[in-house]
């Protein structure tokens, strides 16, 4: 598997990452490079083999249903580029 | 996509008859106190990003713990659906980028949702049915809320609602016009308010549905789909969908194709239009989130919550009928909210001979509080006439102390100045008159002070009734009317 300069562009692009054209090429072949490493994976046969969760067979931790967070404005907002009464302020973005 | 066969609503078109085929897609706020993956509140409204952990705000390094109570909430909703429960389901992760999802990816279920399918009953008009199938039910997080208004060139951002617990609901495409559409909704809002997993407030947007709109020839192949996204309100569901066919109609009757699209409604204008065109299709980039090992549970788990499942409107809507033989019309508008079916549940409980006077007691529910309710743009909670009260009067009626016309009186009274029902007969002196000695001797005055009338009587039978009523008149309405009719009939020899 490998990518082209069009899915780079598209992945940059989801992901709202600036990529300028003359990127493109080296972020390719760095992309294409991780894609043929972890392509070594296929020829391991995982023939009936379940997809492994965790290191050693664990059930997921859950929480009680109690308010225990949260009420913490100042923090939450605190390391904002822009801010007003507690909300975050972010370029306009109307659907 | 062979739907049950039940009668529904063609649209007629230059060239025939269309089908409409919908489903939908329903997010419903889990009933919880605190977020799905965090603890902080889920309360409505609140300072902006008062109700935001660090784990709400995507901090790094924030983990995910899952709220044990927001699995309960959706294994009891799948159970309530009549849905195969999922012991073991993944959450993935879908990602998109936009100011309100700090994450950057909306923790979901993609490929193992928690529920399965399963299947709501609809009742329509004119004792019509028809099953809905629900293709399944995943847990997701919400987004937070933007506001555009507050400046020209910013938006603003508050997390609050992100976090919070949802579950999406998809039907399967069994829905094939606006009227079903809008019953299913309601259904659905209904047994998620008896469960207690959603409070199915719309204004709140505790409830929002998302309608996938197609049109065929019936019978034919489906048509090209598009979906009107995040209603909030019934009404407007059913208006989207009658125009959204309509627009699909004209159409393709006019050698168009449609395109698959998201298309917003516009109450005010009553007509969808497209969204504007995104830069390109959405692709979320499924993946199962590392952060979270897989949901899984035991079957004695589900066992038990649905043990504990209360009674559900189909059943309480039988059980009524049959119970008290209520007609299948008064019934259904007894469990179609929680508070009234628990109304009359109330006014049942008090009720001295509940298998005589069930059914009056559900007349005098529906017609009388409900109609009087409505008039005044009260909810059954402010009602001013208790449950208590209610069933007192329904048993001065059945146990023959009052006629139906001095419960109407009484019923007024009660509304206006409170009381005990059973005083108010005694010290008013509403009390029916039974006793026939004081019957007869004012269908005696009446019957001679009215000769003329009485020769007609003989003639034209059905002027009884003019005597009926004058006696009823003079008696204060309280003689009772069936003996007052058996004496005019031997007195007046008809």
């Amino acid at each position: 598997m490998s990518v082209d300069a069009t899915t780079v562009r598209r992945i940059a692009h989801l992901a709202r990452i600036a990529v300028s054209d003359a990127e493109v090429p080296h972020l390719q072949g760095e992309l294409n490079a991780i894609l043929a490493f972890v392509e070594q994976l296929s020829e391991v046969n995982i023939e009936g083999v379940e997809p492994m969760t965790s290191v050693t067979p664990m059930e997921m931790k859950k929480r009680t249903d109690v308010v225990n967070d949260g009420e913490i404005a100042d923090t939450i907002v605190g390391n904002a580029p822009d801010t007003m009464n507690h909300f975050f302020l972010v370029p306009k973005v109307v659907e | 996509m062979n739907a049950p066969a039940a009668p529904h609503k063609l649209i007629k078109g230059a060239t025939g008859d269309w089908e409409v085929v919908i489903g939908m897609e329903i997010h419903a706020q889990v009933t919880s106190n605190s977020k799905l993956f965090s603890g902080a509140s889920t309360a409505f409204g609140g300072e902006p990003n008062s109700h935001v952990s660090l784990v709400d705000a995507a901090m790094p390094g924030m983990l995910p713990v899952i709220n044990e109570e927001c699995v309960r909430q959706a294994v009891r909703t799948g159970l309530g659906l009549n849905a195969k429960i999922n012991l073991r389901s993944v959450f993935d992760r879908k990602n998109y980028f936009y100011p309100d999802l700090p994450q950057g990816y909306q923790i979901s279920q993609y490929k193992s949702p928690i529920v399965g399918e399963g299947e709501v009953e609809l009742e329509l008009d004119g004792g019509r049915s028809v099953t809905i199938g629900i293709e399944r039910l995943h847990l997701e997080q919400d987004a937070g809320k933007l506001l555009h208004d507050q400046s020209p060139t910013m938006s603003y951002v508050d997390l609050n609602r992100s976090g919070v617990a949802l579950m999406e609901i998809v039907s399967k495409p069994d829905i094939r016009d606006a009227e079903q559409a809008k019953a299913y909704v309601t259904k659905l809002r209904s047994i998620l308010r008896y469960l207690g997993t959603c409070d199915g407030d719309m204004e709140k947007g505790s409830l929002r549905a998302d309608v996938n709109v197609s049109v065929r020839k019936p019978g034919g192949p489906l048509g090209t789909r598009c979906e009107i996204k995040n209603m909030n309100s019934v009404n407007f569901i059913g208006q989207a969908i009658e125009y959204e066919a309509r627009r699909q109609i004209d159409i393709i009757e006019d050698g168009g194709t449609i395109d698959q699209e998201t298309r917003l409604f516009d109450p005010n204008k009553v007509e969808t239009r497209s969204m504007r065109s995104k830069e390109e299709a959405h692709d979320y980039r499924y993946f199962p989130d590392p952060d979270l090992l897989p949901l899984e549970f035991s079957q004695a788990f589900v066992d038990d919550l649905k043990a504990q499942l209360p009674e559900l409107p189909d059943a309480k809507r039988s059980r009524f009928i049959t119970g008290f033989g209520l007609s299948s019309y008064d019934a259904s508008v007894l469990v179609a909210e929680r508070e009234s079916a628990e109304f009359y549940e109330t006014v049942l409980a008090g009720l001295a001979d509940k298998a005589r006077d069930g059914k009056l007691a559900a007349n005098w529910v529906i017609n009388e509080l409900f109609g009087r309710l409505n008039k005044e743009s009260m909810d059954i909670a402010s009602s001013p006439v208790s449950a208590a009260q209610l069933g007192a009067i329904v048993d001065l009626i059945g146990e023959g102390t009052i006629s139906g016309k001095i419960a109407k009186d009484l019923f007024e009274i009660v509304w206006q100045e409170g009381g005990d029902p059973r005083e108010l007969v005694e010290t008013r002196g509403m009390k029916q008159v039974t006793d026939l000695g004081a019957i007869e001797k004012v269908v005696d005055d009446i019957i001679a002070a009215n000769p003329d009338k009485v020769e007609q009587a003989k003639a034209k039978p059905q002027l009884v009734g003019w005597f009926v009523g004058q006696v009823m008149k003079s008696s204060g309405g309280k003689a009772n009317p069936q003996a007052v009719n058996d004496l005019l009939k031997s007195k007046l020899g008809i």
